[in-house]
């Protein structure tokens, strides 16, 4: 036992921190493409023609039914047998996103079908088109009921990024074992490596309580009150 | 001003509306009553498209709703943005308010006068003033549906609605979602209407309220009407046999 060595920290910050943002940037990339994708799927899934329906739920058990780690050695060891070779950071966004999204879709159709179908009516009896209702009156609701399950995909998505150190991505996590390889000192690295996972995911999750704060304030007190309504 | 003929609607197996013919004249206020499932909500939202008739023809100022006629004689369904304009001019009140909850007061009555109209905000903005002032909620404009009492919610709707100056207004059972003491705060506004001659077509339960405002009763019971009459003639002897029955157990 050699105490607790600060030195080390120190010595290897720069590389933590390299790492770090390479975390950073993957979560961003793999969010941005989520919500993308996470978008589009939920259009899909509640569109009027049964076979895009289909397609969209096939997509997401697909993606959920899965490991996220077992989709990056598809997309990156098994791809480029059929002659499509990504590089590590283009196969690393891709998984991530793709798995984000999956998820996100099933946050964004639920927090649309939670939109009461009244408040769609009334704006239809005033003569708004469906595209007006969609975007003034359904998403601005939705986007208040989904922020709090949206804020624990993009956790989820913080931690996930760790796994595309197994396709040779220098991320935090990686950072971190070569640190130690060369250290012999697990308990100091690793410990320095949670903290600063940490600190992401507080960020972000205060980040999304401020969002909440402000937008969700609406739709959730017309949530609240149906609860009322019926006795809860 | 709306005709109505030989509507009939079906929901799979179930056929609400057996054949529906009505007709409402500008200024006519017409209230329609009957025992529950007898197809008068359903009446009113295939007035407003909400609901596609299964067949029949209902006409406003003559024209048809919701379809082409071609020179063939066929129908075709009107495209989206033609039935839109179609909808605006056609107001429509909820049992349930229906407000939008991520929109003050003042922004329900003006979003859709500014999307569908073309209203120029500021110009949106002092007709809605207008109208909350009219219902008696010229202080409320900047607090938020939910903060507010039932009554009060159903008098921003009728002003929302109002805000779009409908030709016609289509009020369904307004006040059957509301404490007993907001009840009269709604009725009165509708009055008022009626006393300006806005042409309205409501079902209601507030068997009083129709004998007091409306012009003319219809009954209806399964689908069809059964009796329609003045609300003096009609309250003091009703013809039909389901019509009695209906206001022996109602008054």
């Amino acid at each position: 036992m050699n105490g607790f060595d600060w030195k080390v920290i120190v010595e290897w910050a720069p590389l933590l921190l390299q790492g770090l943002g390479v975390t950073i940037l993957f979560t961003l990339g793999g969010l941005a493409l989520g919500l993308v994708i996470g978008v589009a799927v939920a259009v899909m899934a509640l569109s009027r023609h049964g076979l895009v329906r289909i397609v969209a739920r096939a997509f997401v058990d697909a993606v959920r039914g899965t490991p996220l780690l077992l989709q990056l050695f598809i997309l990156y060891y098994a791809m480029p047998s059929i002659g499509l070779k990504l590089s590590a950071p283009v196969a690393g966004i891709l998984g991530l996103g793709i798995n984000a999204g999956a998820y996100l879709a099933e946050i964004f159709r639920a927090g649309i079908e939670a939109v009461p179908r009244q408040h769609v009516h009334a704006a239809r009896s005033l003569g708004m088109s469906s595209r007006q209702t969609f975007w003034r009156i359904e998403l601005p609701q939705a986007v208040g009921l989904v922020l709090p399950p949206m804020a624990n995909e993009m956790i989820s998505l913080v931690k996930s990024t760790s796994l595309i150190s197994t396709i040779s991505i220098g991320e935090l996590l990686r950072s971190g074992q070569i640190a130690v390889s060369i250290t012999f000192a697990p308990l100091e690295i690793y410990l320095v490596v949670a903290l600063l996972y940490l600190a992401i995911n507080l960020a972000l999750s205060n980040l999304v309580r401020v969002l909440e704060h402000r937008s969700g304030a609406g739709a959730r007190g017309e949530a609240m009150r149906s609860l009322q309504d019926v006795g809860v | 001003m709306i005709s109505i003929r030989n509507l009939h609607k079906r929901f799979g197996d179930t056929e609400i509306l057996k054949g529906v013919d009505l007709e409402i004249a500008a200024n006519e206020v017409v209230a329609i009553i009957g025992p529950s499932g007898s197809g008068k909500s359903t009446v009113l939202r295939c007035l407003n498209f909400l609901e596609a008739p299964t067949a029949g023809d209902i006409r406003v100022d003559g024209r048809l709703l919701g379809y082409v006629e071609t020179p063939s004689g066929d129908r075709r369904r009107l495209p989206e943005a033609d039935l839109n304009r179609q909808r605006a001019e056609i107001g429509m009140v909820f049992q349930q308010f229906n407000l939008w909850p991520h929109k003050t007061v003042l922004e329900n009555i003006i979003e859709a006068p500014i999307l569908v109209r073309g209203t120029p905000r500021d110009e949106a903005v002092a007709i809605a003033r207008a109208l909350l002032d009219r219902v008696g909620l010229g202080h409320k404009a900047d607090a938020r549906p939910t903060t507010l009492s039932g009554g009060q919610q159903q008098r921003v709707a009728i002003a929302r609605s109002l805000a779009m100056k409908p030709k016609v207004m289509l009020l369904d059972e307004v006040t059957s979602a509301l404490d007993p003491e907001t009840v009269r705060e709604v009725l009165d506004v509708i009055a008022g209407l009626a006393k300006e001659g806005m042409t309205m077509l409501l079902v209601t339960h507030e068997m009083a309220f129709a004998r007091e405002v409306a012009d003319r009763i219809v009954f209806m019971d399964d689908g069809r009407i059964l009796e329609a009459a003045p609300p003096a003639q009609f309250f003091a002897a009703p013809a039909h046999p389901r019509a009695r029955a209906f206001l022996d157990k109602v008054l």
